[in-house]
């Protein structure tokens, strides 16, 4: 028997995207581990978030409401949670491996002597033992693990789960708990904050994406895709080799290491499909690649597939685009 | 001001996949076609730690791998970007180590050096991809830790980090002594070493430590995942390519389906 515990962000009451798989994932695990699924959610708004969690999945919620732990803030949030792990006697802490996650789950996995895995996608019972995949090698390969500690710390790689859907009817306890926090162990504090001057849609959100590789050989490569995205109506994206290069902000970074997305359609123009860049559009419903070489990976991901050198093409799409949509809305 | 470096060597993680295999015997890469390189983000850290010495009077740079002999290569290449001091540290029966553990042995290696003002990781290693060892160590050691960091600056005792945040960027400040895990960026894109440096980095020592030189907890030694099975999935897409004699041609014919994908 497992009991797990689910760190639940929230927001005044709101649980994230991120919070949701967190919980479909949590209360999952708990099911096939015969134990019990329980959610801690901290901040002002937590009672709220509680009865989302409730709603969301979780038997139980702990809350942790306190004014410190208004704005996000490590070591505060680091005492929190390993505080309510300890409470809560589970034995599984599982939280999203995002932004937040990549802060906290080394080290409260270090507090409470339990293992680590992070970018966590699903998980099997063997034997009656857990098996947590996880790709690796750039996404070239997936591992599967077992934990060789009493307890674990699990992080979730967002969107690799549908959230959890919600159910009025489901009924739980809820404890708040008292936790001593002080701000002595505050060191390191927020100076600045400079939010991306995105604008139009968020890459997350896009329907529809058109990225650029190091194959657009500079930053005017870019405007040609952002003539594009226009008449699309999309967002436009980057392999980090273009980011690298200082072509555009980091913020258009999609792989691993950057957004991970999920649009309907998706236009690789000068990209080679690195599996670092796959593996940020795996759930991606069409993907159109463009690119001069007819051996690069990135054909081994697409559905359609154009050969050529994307100046010839890119324009004369937009021209032709813009023709045909104009017809079509009449 | 002591900056140390923590390198990992990589199984090079630009080997396209079609050369990529796993060894069911050991659950490993086959390595026969690769070559084993400096982790990509460890490097973007190495070339931060070396731009902050060079601005920062006095300042050294001591890179540290935990690794066996051929984990060198690494340590070399460390030099040839002109860091002071290069040790590695090993024992035999490490062998499946995770970063849990790696973050334990680097932590005693540090201390053993008498600490250090600053220590820098890249976030996450290209082959197993953990993204611990950073933060684990700030644990181990009892010190702060700021992730995701693309630039570091000094202010007086103040130790100021650009980062990757959720909408946009933050700079977190610090006091040292502190952990930072560095990602890409064009500030720390790394150098293409002298010729003259690389011939220096030949001759210069590499200092060794063993498990006895540093006062190891043989718990946290331990491994605290393993892992059992490795396996490439199969994703491949079957491609359709669209035919044309130039460039509109291609155009007008992607335009067509896109259309009919409904899409748009
Ligand atoms: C730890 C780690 C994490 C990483 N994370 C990410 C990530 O999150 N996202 C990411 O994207 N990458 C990531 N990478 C990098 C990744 O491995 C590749 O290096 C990168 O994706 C390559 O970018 P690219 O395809 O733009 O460049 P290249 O691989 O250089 O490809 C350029 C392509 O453009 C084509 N081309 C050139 N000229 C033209 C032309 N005129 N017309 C049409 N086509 C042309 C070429 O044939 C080539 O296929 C990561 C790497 C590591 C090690
Ligand atoms: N064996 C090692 N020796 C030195 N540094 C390491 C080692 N393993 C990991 N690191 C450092 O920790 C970072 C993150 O690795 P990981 O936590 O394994 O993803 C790497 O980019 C390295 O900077």
């Amino acid at each position: 028997m497992a009991n797990v515990l689910i760190y639940a962000n929230q927001q005044g009451g709101n649980l994230s995207s991120n919070a949701r798989e967190a919980l479909a994932f949590g209360s999952s695990l708990a099911r096939s581990a015969n134990g019990e699924t329980a959610a801690v959610l901290i901040g002002p708004g937590a009672g709220t978030a509680a009865k989302e969690a409730i709603a969301f999945g979780a038997e139980k919620a702990y809350t942790i409401d306190s004014p410190l732990l208004a704005q996000y803030q490590v070591e505060l949030y680091l005492d929190a949670i390993s505080e309510a792990f300890e409470k809560s006697q589970s034995t599984i802490l599982v939280l999203p491996f995002d932004r937040k996650g990549k802060d906290l789950i080394g080290r409260l996995a270090t507090r409470s002597s339990a293992s680590a895995l992070t970018e966590v996608i699903d998980f099997k019972v063997e034997e009656g033992t857990v098996h947590y995949v996880r790709p690796i090698y750039g996404d070239k390969a997936y591992g599967e693990y077992t934990i060789n500690r009493k307890k674990a710390v699990i992080g979730i790689r967002p969107k690799s789960h549908e959230p959890a859907s919600r159910d009025e009817n489901r009924t739980g306890d809820i404890i708040p708990l008292k936790i001593d926090l002080s701000e002595e162990v505050i060191v390191s504090t927020l100076a600045e904050k400079i939010e991306s001057a995105l604008s139009g849609v968020r890459l997350e959100d896009a329907r529809i994406i058109v990225s650029g590789g190091r194959g657009l050989g500079g930053p005017e490569g870019f405007d040609e895709l952002e003539a594009l995205a226009n008449v699309l109506g999309g967002a436009v994206g980057a392999s980090r080799a273009a980011c690298d290069a200082g072509w555009v902000p980091t913020s258009f970074q999609v792989g691993q290491t950057g957004a991970v997305v999920a649009p309907d359609l998706y236009i690789a123009v000068g990209i080679s499909g690195a599996s670092q860049h796959l593996s940020g559009i795996t759930n991606a419903k069409t993907v159109v690649a463009i690119n001069h070489d007819s051996e690069a990976p990135i054909f081994k991901r697409a559905n359609l597939g154009v050969v050529a050198d994307y100046m010839s093409v890119i324009p004369a799409l937009t021209k032709a685009l813009k023709k045909r949509m104009g017809v079509n809305t009449g | 001001m002591h900056i140390v470096v923590c390198l990992k060597q990589v199984l090079d993680p630009e080997l396209p996949p079609r050369y990529f295999k796993i060894d069911p015997e050991t659950n490993r890469p086959d390595d026969g076609v690769a070559d084993m390189v400096m982790d990509s983000y460890a490097e973007n850290a190495l070339e931060t730690a070396i731009q902050l010495r060079d601005k920062i009077g006095g300042a050294t740079v001591t890179a540290l791998c935990l690794g066996d002999e051929d984990s060198e290569d690494v340590l070399r290449r460390a030099l040839s970007f002109t860091a002071d001091r290069a040790v590695r540290v090993w024992e035999d029966e490490w062998e499946n180590l995770d970063g849990q553990a790696v973050g334990h042995i680097l932590a005693r290696t540090i201390q053993s050096f008498g600490g250090a003002d600053l220590v820098l990781t890249g976030y996450q290693a290209s082959d197993i991809e953990e993204g611990l060892v950073g933060p684990v160590l700030a644990e181990e050691l009892g010190i702060p830790c700021v992730t995701l960091a693309s630039e570091l600056a000094v202010e007086g005792s103040i130790l100021k980090a650009t980062c990757e945040a959720e909408n946009g960027y933050q700079v977190i400040d610090v006091p040292s002594p502190a952990v930072f895990t560095i990602v890409s960026s064009e500030k720390n894109v790394p150098r293409l070493p002298k010729v003259k440096d690389i011939r220096l980095s030949r001759s210069k020592p590499i200092e060794e430590l063993e498990a006895d030189d540093l006062e190891i907890d043989a718990e946290r030694c331990q491994p605290a995942v393993a892992l059992r099975k490795v396996y490439v999935p199969d994703r491949e897409v079957a491609c359709e390519f669209l035919v044309g004699e130039d460039g509109p041609e291609l155009a007008s014919g992607l335009a067509g389906k896109l259309m009919e994908l409904k899409v748009l």
